[in-house]
């Protein structure tokens, strides 16, 4: 067992635990982002640098900084480690600077993309980023491409994690998709337009941290925060597959199904393609009751549990604005 | 004149093939470390020799050595890093073309002295006609019993492999060479584990860079001590520069480390001045990516002392007012050279050479050679300069390898010290792409 102190908290955590595990293990608001880093998947992390964490004395036997900052989701803990993350100001400098360079060749269309509401990247440039932009150059941009009848691949909006080629690799028999190229113009591609219609490959659709690989059956079909999570599962045939699911209905309809996450976006058990594009009527399931979604995301907004309401904010409201609502109401249109 | 212990017979026809080398002494070191030493007393002897890495950062040969984990029953690999492509040096393949037997005969008692049996030489993609050569060289040596099983009766065995890359700059760093050479896409690695406990296939593996494993050569001849007692400080030894840009006698040369930097660019016995009588602006003292330093520091230090070439004096002053030794690729530029162009074509490098692996470096570097090729053609605006302070400040220090920290270095130095010529451009936007403009326009004004 290793003992450490992560933003002034104690923690005694397994040997060879990373430093990011050990602070989802503390949870809250000091845990660090990660964009990259899936705990299910094997060699995934370290790629892209949301993580990074100051490590003020690396163990007790050898209490010396370590002069860089280091990735949290790959660097394991030692005893007597001590760690600096929100109680650091040079960590977040630099986090707001890896959501700049990560946001620089970003489309930015949340407002058409399937993934907004539950986007990892959203959430994280809403937590560390500017809402302005230096960068005036082009974007890069990428034609859509369609792998297999299922996935659709938007390059676009790649943030070149690499959980899908690891899931690929890790999940299915053969991994038909990889990076291709380098430096900004590498590509998660199928070179020669190889499909991918493996048992399991429907999987890199929930991995993906943006709205990158998508699931046809369901795009545009709806914003993610006006369907309803409701955990179901079913016999399945597939022995590798677990056959938990959460289904998403809006109304009566099932729009899609999705493997189980944990809070920190993680899927907790795999499920195969049959259940996840074809069993799309509320009679192939087992309905279990509403899924939990952490009450801080939009998609818990409007349903079963208490809207996002921060009362903290509300109180900090300007006075001025206050009473402009109370003496002046908002023009309403046509009156 | 200098001592000569890599190239003294460079020049002797015929010297790449076994015959004419093993008249030249060559192979001695072979026979020395294999019959009458230890592989521990060789370590030892490049420990004391204090040589240190030729490929860049500096790092002491026999330290990383003595790193190598060495657990029961685990094959370890000595692996010879010969990707040499960054801009401004090119001693590795001269020394290769050349002497491919002297860059053999240190992989053997290398190989030896680390208790690796099979080693591997990664070379450039871009170089295959070295790679024939060497792959004929390793064939004489294969014959004459320097490789294979039971080397000179010794009961050591060694297999030595050369492997041409596919030309990528990144693969010049140890861990995405290890990743190339084990078939994958070349991504650096994250560290720790570092390649001393699980590097090729997992194994201890030690990664050196041609010059290093050359220098072995002369110090187990010679003995670590002898070997050490040329330099200055912790600088010893001899180094290959090679000498490029705006010199009247650019070329390779190998100096004794500790000649001063201004009888290297104006003696004749060295490089010879600069060109058409110009006047010197400008060096890059080791390779494209250590940051580039103004006449005035780069022949003296910011305390006013002569600058040497030896890794302390070239760093003295940390990277405000000194620079690095690197690899030795020294660029020197004469009056006329626009700093803002070298600066975007060193930036474009760097972009067209990232991995694309982790953030910053992939999308950093696209950026800063962006905003460069913008500022050198007429585009660009002041806060565009704080810009790329800005953007190699998140750059640097971030990434998974020394590739983000090469591509934001250059930008940063060249900001720092030619400030106003980046203004210029800003100012100027007509005349910003006309070569010369800037140095005729200062002209006029004096």
């Amino acid at each position: 067992m290793a003992k450490i102190t992560f933003d002034g908290i104690e923690i005694e955590v397994p040997d060879g635990t990373t430093i990011l595990n050990a602070a989802r293990k503390i949870g809250g608001n000091i845990v660090p982002p990660a964009m990259c880093y899936y705990t299910p998947i094997k060699g995934t992390g370290g790629k892209c640098r949301a993580c990074l964490v100051k490590v003020a004395a690396g163990s007790a036997k050898d209490p010396r900084p370590m002069p860089k900052l280091v990735p949290s989701c790959i660097t394991t803990v030692q005893d007597g480690m001590v760690v600096e993350n929100t109680t650091n100001q040079s960590v977040l400098d630099v986090r707001k600077g890896i959501v700049e360079m990560l946001l620089i060749n970003h489309p930015l269309d949340c407002p058409v993309c399937d993934q907004a509401g539950e986007c990892d990247l959203q959430n994280f440039a809403f937590e560390h980023g500017v809402a302005t932009t230096r960068y005036e150059e082009e974007r890069r941009t990428f034609e859509k491409i369609d792998i297999g009848p299922y996935i659709q691949l938007h390059m676009t909006r790649c943030i070149l994690c690499y959980r899908c080629v690891y899931t690929a690799d890790q999940l299915t028999e053969r991994r038909v998709h990889g990076v291709l190229g380098r430096g900004d113009a590498a590509e998660i591609g199928t070179y020669i337009d190889n499909i991918i219609d493996q048992d399991f490959s429907g999987n890199v659709i929930d991995v993906c941290p943006v709205g990158a690989l998508t699931d046809k059956t369901w795009r545009f079909k709806s914003r993610v925060w006006f369907t309803k999570p409701v955990n179901a599962h079913r016999d399945c045939g597939n022995p590798k597959c677990s056959g938990n699911v959460v289904l998403w209905y809006k109304g009566k309809d099932v729009l899609r199904v999705t493997a189980r996450k944990d809070e920190y976006g993680e899927v907790k058990e795999w499920i195969c393609n049959e259940c996840r594009f074809e069993k799309k009527e509320t009679a192939d399931w087992t309905l279990e009751g509403p899924a939990h979604i952490d009450s801080s995301s939009v998609i818990s907004a409007n349903h079963y549990e208490l809207p996002v309401v921060n009362p903290q904010v509300i109180a900090d409201l300007p006075e001025s604005s206050v009473r402009d609502l109370e003496n002046n109401p908002p023009l309403k249109l046509g009156r | 004149m200098g001592r000569k212990l890599l190239t003294e017979h460079i020049n002797v026809p015929g010297i790449d093939t076994f015959e004419v080398y093993r008249k030249h002494g060559g192979y001695r070191s072979v026979e020395k470390a294999l019959k009458t030493m230890t592989p521990d007393e060789v370590v030892e002897e490049v420990k004391k020799s204090g040589l240190r890495g030729r490929g860049g950062a500096g790092f002491p040969t026999g330290m990383k050595w003595s790193f190598l984990a060495k657990p029961e029953g685990v094959p370890r690999h000595l692996v010879c890093n010969a990707d040499e492509s960054e801009p401004g040096t090119f001693k590795d393949r001269e020394l290769m073309t050349k002497l491919p037997h002297l860059l053999i005969e240190g992989m053997i008692t290398s190989s030896y002295a680390l208790g690796a049996n099979t080693s591997y030489i990664y070379i450039r993609g871009e170089l295959l006609y070295v790679l024939r050569i060497l792959e004929r060289a390793i064939a004489e040596a294969y014959a004459k019993g320097y490789l294979g099983k039971n080397i000179l009766g010794s009961g050591y065995d060694l297999d030595l492999h050369v492997h041409p890359g596919g030309g990528a700059y990144i693969c010049g760093e140890e861990t995405a060479l290890l990743e190339s050479l084990e078939g994958k896409r070349g991504n650096p690695r994250n560290k720790p584990p570092f390649p001393a406990v699980q590097g090729l296939y997992a194994r201890p593996t030690v990664v050196n860079n041609v010059e290093s494993i050359a220098a072995v050569v002369p110090i187990v001849n010679d003995g670590g001590d002898e070997y050490a007692k040329i330099g200055i400080g912790k600088s010893t030894g001899t180094k290959l520069i090679s000498a490029c840009g705006h010199l009247n006698k650019p070329g390779i040369y190998e100096i004794e480390l500790g000649v001063p930097v201004e009888e290297f660019i104006y003696s004749d016995e060295y490089c010879g001045g600069i060109w058409k009588g110009r006047d010197l602006k400008a060096v890059v003292a080791g390779g494209s990516s250590v940051p580039i330093l103004p006449k005035e520091l780069i022949l003296k230090t910011a305390a006013g002392e002569n600058r040497l070439m030896t890794y302390e004096s070239l760093s003295d002053g940390g990277f405000v007012t000194g620079t690095m030794l690197g690899s030795g690729g020294f660029i020197a530029m004469d009056e006329t050279t626009c700093i803002v162009r070298n600066t975007w074509s060193f930036s474009r490098f760097y972009h067209h050479e990232s991995c694309g692996q982790c953030s910053p470096c992939r999308e950093g570097t696209g950026w800063l050679e962006k905003v460069l090729h913008r500022l050198e053609h007429g585009h660009g605006h002041m806060h565009d300069i704080d810009l790329l302070v800005s953007v190699a400040k998140q750059i640097e220090g971030n990434t998974i390898c020394p590739l983000g920290e090469a591509a934001a270095w250059p930008v940063a130095a060249a900001v720092r010290h030619f400030r106003h010529e980046f203004e210029w451009h800003v100012t100027n936007p007509k005349e910003a792409t006309r070569p010369g403009a800037y140095f005729s326009a200062k002209a006029a004004l004096v």
